[in-house]
């Protein structure tokens, strides 16, 4: 008799592993791409040529600025609450990084007589996910500023940890308008609903305004980097810091970057739907693995132009008073997204009566 | 054991020995920290329920916004172990008192509960999914759902009046 603890599907178990490794991988690569492209274009946008010396168009310059992270001396400061200090960029990389567990990246392959779908766990509370571990993230500012033992880390880690929960609020009920449509909190739903329609960006722009903003605010990105002042803050909740656990927290903000780029574009844009093509009727035709590859790619496309937008916003828009940004958070973006919420509802119910009060 | 069983046994010790070190802690922001640990371990049994809305919605509240709000008042009034004034013996011994006396009416109330007949619905239970709580919610609880609702809107609005105040 098999013991009942093993009574598992050693494939999928197998399958899942690989496919959480393949996604690690990538989110870093992606992340460390990132760092290459924002100076890339802020040389553009400023005049200049950017990095151009490690490897053809500077493109080894993310591994020569990793191996020098890793190689400087890692100082930890007397003062410092030792334990803590080492958990905060943990916890701030491994926030970023389990986000990525609900997003589809593409539909199924067919492979070893498997069904395999891209996607790591489909779980029916997808987006409540992402708002779990995305409130989470708020602990690595906190817990790191506050172990520092600066007054300036601390300053700035409330000051960052404050703006991530106010714009969580308008970031939620932009959202829930979206889902009023949807009727999914599931992402794979949510973009199968798009695949044969319309996006949801034609049926809620408001909303998708509102996210993108919010998306800002939640990766400290300019022109919400009061985290990161340093003409207010020397240099922010990460003052302390050196070596990779200071590449911790700046890779994280990277790939929060790449995440939230899915998201945006996996909720608003039909994630990994190929625009203009019948996606089931080309899966049929050509093969399901082939139109899988293709719309995998489909979604990175996505995910690069906003991660474009998030590096051209970056270098073109200054940075917000305090606050201003208060004050767009609580009185702009909120009240906005009410209204959007209660005019989608409306709109929802009066389809529902077929057109009729 | 199955599964579940081995996963119910680590998260009520983990639970268990996060609410102790909640209580035993010195520094104030590691008891914030052990009780985030604690709401996890929380989380992990309402999974465990087939509870995943609940699961969610108790982190994002909880440990999420209510947990670091905490962490904003510890950090900000720097509690350290040897600024922290002692409290009164009396204090502590009248704390202690009424925290067993707590304890006795759980155990009393427990006793007499019928725990037979109520087994919690591990694992294949349906009634904390999204969509049945959404059922259920607007349509037999709607009146006590809207109630609580404007219980929380003058809440809020109380909030707002306090902070006004010059």
């Amino acid at each position: 008799m098999v013991h009942p603890l093993l009574n598992v599907d050693l494939a999928l178990i197998i399958e899942k592993c690989i496919l959480i490794s393949i996604i690690i991988g990538l989110s870093l690569i992606v992340a460390m791409y990132e760092t290459w492209a924002e100076r890339k274009v802020a040389a553009v946008i400023q005049d200049r040529r950017g990095p151009n010396r490690a490897g053809p168009a500077g493109i080894l310059q993310p591994l020569a600025d990793g191996l020098k992270l890793f190689m400087k001396e890692d100082i930890v400061p007397k003062m410092s609450n030792g334990f803590l200090f080492i958990l905060g960029p943990g916890l701030a990389m491994l926030t970023a990084m389990m986000t990525s567990a609900v997003i589809p990246w593409s539909s199924h392959i067919n492979a070893f007589g498997r069904e395999i779908s891209l996607q790591i766990a489909d779980i029916n509370i997808g987006i409540l996910y992402i708002f779990g571990v995305v409130s989470m993230g708020v602990y690595g500012v906190m817990i790191g500023g506050w172990a520092s033992n600066n007054k300036f880390s601390l300053m700035a880690a409330l000051r960052g940890a404050s703006q991530i929960i106010s714009y969580e609020l308008a970031m939620g009920l932009s959202i829930i308008a979206l889902l009023m449509l949807t009727g999914s909190l599931s992402l794979k739903t949510i973009v199968d609903e798009q695949l044969d329609g319309i996006y949801n960006f034609l049926y809620q722009p408001l909303g998708f305004l509102i996210f993108l903003v919010c998306a800002f605010a939640e990766c400290n990105r300019t022109p919400f980097d009061l985290s990161e002042a340093e003409s207010e803050l020397n240099f922010g909740y990460h003052q302390e810091y050196s070596s990779m656990k200071l590449g911790f927290y700046l890779f994280a903000e990277y790939v929060n970057m790449f995440i939230s780029s899915a998201v945006m574009a996996t909720l608003f844009f039909g994630g990994f739907d190929i625009p203009f093509v019948n996606d089931t009727a080309f899966g049929q035709a050509h093969g399901q693995n082939l139109l899988a590859i293709l719309e995998g790619l489909s979604l990175a496309i996505k995910v690069a132009i906003f991660i474009f937008f998030f590096i051209w916003v970056r270098w073109t828009v200054p940075r917000f008073r305090y606050d201003q940004l208060m004050r767009l958070g609580w009185k702009g973006l909120i009240p906005l997204a009410l209204v959007n919420m209660v005019v989608t509802g409306f709109i929802v119910l009066l389809k529902v009566n077929h057109w009729h009060f | 054991m199955s599964i579940t069983q081995i996963l119910f046994w680590i998260l009520s010790i983990m639970a268990i020995l996060g609410a102790l070190m909640v209580v035993v802690s010195k520094s104030p922001v590691y008891s914030v920290l052990w009780l985030i640990m604690v709401f996890f371990a929380i989380s992990g049994h309402y999974i465990l329920l087939n509870a995943q809305f609940l699961a969610i919605v108790n982190l994002i509240v909880y440990a999420g916004a209510i947990m670091v709000l905490f962490l904003f008042v510890i950090m900000l009034m720097n509690l350290n172990a040897d600024t922290e004034p002692q409290k009164n013996k009396w204090l502590k011994i009248a704390g202690v008192i009424a925290g067993g006396a707590l304890l006795l009416v759980f155990v009393g109330a427990l006793k007499n509960a019928d725990l037979k007949s109520q087994i919690a619905e591990v694992n294949h239970g349906d009634i904390g999914l999204i969509h049945n709580l959404g059922l259920a919610l607007f349509n037999d609880y709607v009146i006590p759902f809207e109630i609580s609702s404007v219980l929380f809107l003058s809440a809020m609005v109380g909030a707002v009046v306090i902070g006004k105040k010059e």
